[in-house]
Formats: C-alpha cells, sequence, structure tokens
C-alpha cells in the first residue's frame, strides 16, 4: 500500500472513528453513508444559514473538468460550537474536502471535513456538540525546511 | 482530484484491518482530524438548594442531543386509526421509521412555517429563558425565538379556543419546587416531533418542572390526545435541564423563508432526483 492511499485510508478511517450525526429536521436519507469523497476545491461561496449552512465550491479533477459542488453543515448554533463561524471561508479559498456524496451521484453532500491552506481542519459533520473547541485541529507549526 | 473510499469494502483488506486494529488501540492516531478529547467532567461540588417557587434563569438539556431529539420521541402511544393515517400517508418527516428522502420531506419547519408547541419541547429544545412576573412565566426560546405565556393569575383554561401554534396555557406551583402548567388549543397543522407523529387540536400537554437543585430542573412532558392515541403517554420523562450562567447569550436560530428555499435549490432537491 502507497504512503499516498495509507493517508488518505487512515483519514478516512479516523472519520469514521469520530463520526456521530449532526441533528437536521430534513435527516440524511439522500446520503451514501458508506461512501467518503475528498477532493480539492475553491470556494464559491459559503452561506451561513439556517436551515443548515453550506459551501459551493468547485472541484477541479486531472483532466481539467469542472464540478460545482454544494455540500452541507448544520445550523449556524452548531456549527459556531465546532469553531466555524461566517467567516470561514471566503470566494477563491483552496481547500481540500470530504464529503459524503449524495446516493443518486448529484455533486451535493454532507461535508465532513475541510482543510484550509494552512493546514487548519475545521470538522464538520463528524464530532461531539458538546465540544467548545470541537471541531478545529491547529494548523501545523511553520516548516523549518 | 478524487479520491473514494468506499468503507467497509474487502478490497481494503489486510491492511485495512490492521489500521482499524491500530486505531482501537491509539487514539492519539485520530489526531489531526479527531475534535481535542473533552476534559473529564470535574465532581461537582454539591449544588445549593433549590429557591422556593423560582424556574428564573436560563437553562440548557444537559444532554444537547437529547433535547434536539432529531429522531423523534423515544417511544409513544399506539396510534389511533386517524393518528396512523396521518401518520403514515400524510406526514412526510426527514427522520425517523418513517424518513423520506429530503426533497421529499413535506415538514412544516421546511417553508419556516412554526415548530408550536409541543414540538418545541419535543425538537430542537436548547436554550431557553424564564423570566417569572407576578401573573405570567414567560418561556423565551432560541429556536425560532418564540416565547411562550404561561399565565399564574389562577384563570382557567379556555373552554373552546381557537386554535393557536402556542396553544393557552395556566400554570400553578403544586408545591414549592415543582411547577405544572397545563396548555390546549393547539393548532392541528403543527407536528408533534421531528418524526411525524401527529396530534390533534384535542390534544391537552401537561409539563412538569421540579426544581431538584439550585442547578437542575427535570422537565416531563405528557401528552393525551385521544383523536390520535390511545392512550396518555411520556413525551419527555425527567429530562435534566442545567441553569446556565447568568451572563449566556441566547443565539438567534431562525429560520428565513428566502434562506429555506435557497438551500432547497441547492441541498435538497438535488439530493433527491
Amino acid at each position: 500500500m502507497s504512503n499516498k492511499v495509507f493517508r488518505v485510508l487512515i483519514a478516512g478511517v479516523c472519520l469514521l472513528a469520530v463520526s456521530v450525526p449532526l441533528p437536521a429536521h430534513h435527516g440524511a436519507a439522500g446520503y451514501d453513508m458508506d461512501k467518503q469523497l475528498t477532493m480539492k476545491g475553491t470556494v464559491r461561496e459559503w452561506l451561513w444559514a439556517n436551515p443548515h449552512c453550506y459551501m459551493k465550491y468547485d472541484a477541479t479533477d486531472e483532466k481539467g473538468n469542472v464540478a460545482h459542488w454544494a455540500a452541507e453543515v448544520s445550523n449556524p448554533t452548531d456549527m459556531i460550537k465546532r469553531g466555524w463561524s461566517l467567516h470561514s471561508f471566503k470566494p477563491g479559498d483552496e481547500i481540500a474536502v470530504t464529503v459524503r456524496p449524495a446516493k443518486n451521484g448529484a455533486p451535493v453532500g454532507q461535508l465532513l471535513k475541510v482543510v484550509l491552506p494552512n493546514g487548519q481542519t475545521l470538522i464538520g459533520w463528524a464530532s461531539g456538540l458538546n465540544s467548545p473547541a470541537g471541531g478545529v485541529s491547529n494548523p501545523p507549526e511553520p516548516s523549518s525546511k | 482530484m478524487q479520491e473514494s473510499i468506499a468503507c467497509g469494502k474487502t478490497v481494503l483488506g489486510k491492511q485495512f484491518i490492521g489500521v482499524v486494529a491500530a486505531l482501537a488501540f491509539s487514539s492519539g492516531m485520530c489526531a489531526q482530524t479527531a475534535p481535542p478529547q473533552q476534559p473529564e467532567p470535574a465532581k461537582s461540588q454539591k449544588a445549593a438548594p433549590a429557591p422556593r417557587r423560582d424556574l428564573s434563569g436560563i437553562w440548557d438539556v444537559a444532554n444537547t442531543m437529547e433535547g434536539i431529539s432529531p429522531q423523534g420521541v423515544k417511544s409513544h402511544a399506539p396510534f389511533t386509526a386517524w393518528g396512523a393515517d396521518i401518520a403514515n400517508n400524510v406526514y412526510k418527516p426527514g427522520d425517523g421509521p418513517r424518513r423520506v428522502l429530503i426533497g421529499r420531506v413535506n415538514d412544516p419547519l421546511d417553508s419556516c412555517d412554526p415548530a408550536g408547541f409541543p414540538r418545541n419541547l419535543l425538537f430542537e429544545l436548547r436554550p431557553f429563558q424564564v423570566v417569572q412576573t407576578p401573573n405570567q412565566v414567560l418561556m423565551l426560546y432560541q429556536y425560532q425565538r418564540v416565547w411562550r405565556v404561561i399565565w399564574t393569575d389562577g384563570r382557567e383554561l379556555p373552554k373552546d379556543p381557537d386554535p393557536r401554534w402556542y396553544g393557552y396555557s395556566i400554570g400553578r406551583w403544586a408545591d414549592d419546587y415543582t411547577f405544572l402548567v397545563e396548555t390546549v388549543g393547539l393548532d392541528e397543522r403543527t407536528w408533534l416531533d421531528n418524526a411525524g407523529d401527529p396530534h390533534s387540536s384535542e390534544l391537552r400537554v401537561e409539563e412538569r418542572y421540579v426544581r431538584v437543585d439550585h442547578d437542575t430542573v427535570e422537565l416531563t412532558v405528557k401528552i393525551d390526545d385521544p383523536k390520535a392515541y390511545t392512550g396518555p403517554w411520556l413525551a419527555r420523562d425527567k429530562l435534566h435541564l442545567t441553569l446556565q450562567p447568568a451572563k449566556t447569550d441566547i443565539l438567534e436560530m431562525i429560520c428565513a423563508p428566502t434562506e429555506a428555499e435557497a438551500y432547497k435549490k441547492a441541498i435538497a432537491d438535488p439530493a433527491t432526483k
């Protein structure tokens, strides 16, 4: 197993290990709970709103094809507890996104994790509600290299 | 570039099993993605005695998910034929045992209709403030930023009230630490909970707030709706509420129709087609 595949596997398993459902009156019946996609993308819009916050972003594959995605997390009051805010993202931010995609193949999903350019990780649909600092990992120390 | 992880599939093989096993014995491996470990709650000092006939303050459910109850009530009395028909054929909830795909949900909350009472106690019960005046107890809720008036001036419940989203409520102190609230006149259009359990306009609700000590209230909610259920039942049974610091800022949690419509177009509809 290559290091790359191993890293992806570790990330996926870690997410599963801490995953608990966020509340939603809409439920999650449309999402494939057994699948996760990780992709690089560019933020188009970050909507801080009820009933759920969501991000619109563009993901470009190796052939240059652009897919317009939208992925949701919970409402602002829940996400504040996880360290998210109205200002977490802005258009043009380059991010790495992990989502639980729709079963029907549409480019929508539940936003599980976002890695910002500075290395900070925001956990979406995958951590404890009662954690005041939950959902945020500190960016790594600047590399000396 | 996309990388797909089909969890649990056999293609992951022995190495996957090894990783899982390693994780099982090494929580530190998830340090980059897992939330910080919660500190063990300190053994709290014994709470001060409860004040007499006083619920004033900001309260929150000790177990957040229990307050939110996304999957509806834990159990309920059997439906009547009327209740079963509504539950099985009319209401299309997004969660609970009868959940449907997100775009097919017909929950009134989707269009920002009021949650109403008692759904606001059985779904998304988050921080709320209690204010006591000489003749009323006011309850101010975070979810949908609504309030209820509970009359404590000795009046009786109306005999044949027109329905209201939050009904008519009267309250009295059964003893120095137990506040009882009765509510009638409830609008049949509201759902009882997030699982699409129905109620009728015949619904009567009894809330019992027991001030166990200075920091704790136990909330019990009894449902009595002979048109929808075959007998009375408890929708909340001694739900623990914890007194919050006086400086707690109750956040807005408002459904705005324009935002709800935008969410439907961006997320709900595409996920359902």
